[in-house]
């Protein structure tokens, strides 16, 4: 058995004395795992770093075993995020959600799409924090937990959409939320795509309200159907980091 | 495997769990003591039940040593207000073979890690903090490693600390005799970003 692609590092694990197991997130295979030859010594170590992109070459005997890798690095993004907390624990949290989230051998193209554009971005870019937002809404979709938030579960009015129900995952308007409002979730206009044009991403605080809704079903919907395992605590590291910004 | 030769084979086999070493290796190792006995297998068991026994981490920093505070937290002279944070005893152990540091060190004992679930808890973060707050501490230095988890780690303390002491971290970029052909395009970057005057 044998396939060629390209992916992103998930996550690396030294084997033995000079072997490395890693994790990958490609196209046409989803998350993956394999050896790496000689991936656990010093050369490897930039190359092997969560986030890089990798040209992957995959070889076992039979399908079902784990096999081995031969990795040639197509682009570093560890050196860019090293420098910027914020973007650090962006990078963090897509490799850890990723990591936690995906079912092995599941091809996702659109998502790993979406997840190498963002990863583009970290560092480079100011405004990926709603990207990194959006990221996590498609990551809910792409895994069956989707959220609808084209119109009101209650009116079906598209004006004035300002929660989220809880229970349904549809978009409640403030008009017909009511006394029910505290018990509903935020609906900032960074998660609608209806931000005032020019000033996309630069909401802060909408972006943390937005990930606390995202949160919300990853931990009560996605996380409680996977396993007992909590969240990841770099995606809480991340949250935390966007909403002290939002305060300053 | 023969009665005859069953300590000696266990001897290998210990041997053979060594880092760098594997059974045959070990076999060769053990050999070449065997031969030179009285000079080397002698004092080395000498050696190691000495340390076997004595061996133990700083009560301060973290670093091995065989009383309960090392030399270098003993030592006045190295009572600079400026604290090294390493990884692991062989960062320390690399930061003294340079020569080039002559303040106190403190030993995490690993960094963050999402994967194996490593928390601030597990490390001597808490330590760190209760050091810099009781020690005449003016820098803290992060000598971490070069890695996505060694930067996590940094920027963890960096936050922990901040307001209390100036943090700094080690420069990233061309390493001593390297050159640009062979270095990889993370390491061209955090040179490039990090580039000085002359």
């Amino acid at each position: 058995m044998e396939w060629r692609d390209q992916g992103v590092l998930l996550s690396a694990r030294k084997h033995g004395e000079s072997a490395a197991i890693i994790e990958v997130f490609s196209a046409r295979h989803g998350r993956h795992a394999g050896v790496v030859r000689g991936g656990g010594g010093r050369r490897a170590a930039p190359v092997l770093q969560p986030g890089t992109q990798l040209d992957l070459h995959w070889r076992a005997r039979l399908e079902e075993h784990i096999g081995s890798f031969t990795v040639e690095p197509v682009g570093s993004r560890a050196g860019a995020v090293m420098g910027d907390r914020l973007a650090l624990a962006g990078l963090n949290a897509v490799t850890a959600l990723l990591l936690y989230t995906l079912p092995e051998r599941d091809p996702h193209p659109e998502l790993y799409h979406r997840t190498v554009a963002l990863l583009d971005l970290l560092g480079r870019s100011e405004t990926w924090p709603l990207d990194y937002l959006r990221w996590e809404l498609a990551l809910l979709e792409a895994l069956g937990f989707g959220l609808d938030l084209s119109s009101c579960a209650v009116s079906g009015t598209t004006d004035g959409l300002a929660y989220v129900s809880p229970k349904s995952g549809r978009a409640v308007s403030a008009a017909a939320a009511g006394r029910w409002a505290d018990r509903l979730l935020p609906l900032p206009p960074a998660l609608l795509g209806q931000e005032p044009e020019g000033q996309e991403g630069q909401d802060l605080a909408g972006i943390s309200d937005g990930l606390a809704t995202t949160g919300f079903f990853l931990e009560h919907r996605l996380a409680a159907q996977l396993s007992d395992r909590p969240l990841p605590a770099a995606r809480r590291r991340l949250a935390d980091a966007i909403a002290r910004r939002a305060r300053r | 495997m023969g009665e005859a030769t069953r300590d000696i084979e266990a001897l290998i086999e210990i041997m053979a769990k060594l880092p760098g070493l594997g059974p045959r290796s070990a076999r060769r190792a053990v050999l070449h003591m065997i031969k030179k006995r009285a000079l080397l297998m002698a004092p080395l068991a000498e050696a190691l039940q000495r340390v076997a026994d004595s061996a133990r981490q700083c009560l301060t920093c973290g670093n091995i040593c065989t009383a309960e505070i090392c030399d270098i937290c003993a030592s006045d002279k190295r009572a600079t207000g400026e604290l090294c944070v390493v990884e692991d005893v062989a960062d320390l152990w690399a930061m003294e073979r340079a020569g080039a540091f002559g303040g106190r060190y403190h030993v995490l004992g690993g960094t963050l890690s999402a994967l194996d679930g490593i928390g601030p808890e597990d490390l001597s973060i808490p330590r760190l903090c209760r050091r810099v707050s009781e020690e005449n501490i003016t820098e803290v230095i992060l000598a971490l490693n070069a890695t996505v988890d060694g930067a996590t780690t940094a920027h963890y303390i960096a936050e922990e600390l901040e307001g209390r002491v100036r943090v700094t971290s080690l420069a990233q970029g061309v390493p001593i005799g390297g050159e640009l052909d062979y270095l990889d395009d993370g390491t061209i970057g955090a040179a490039l970003r990090a580039r000085k005057a002359l």
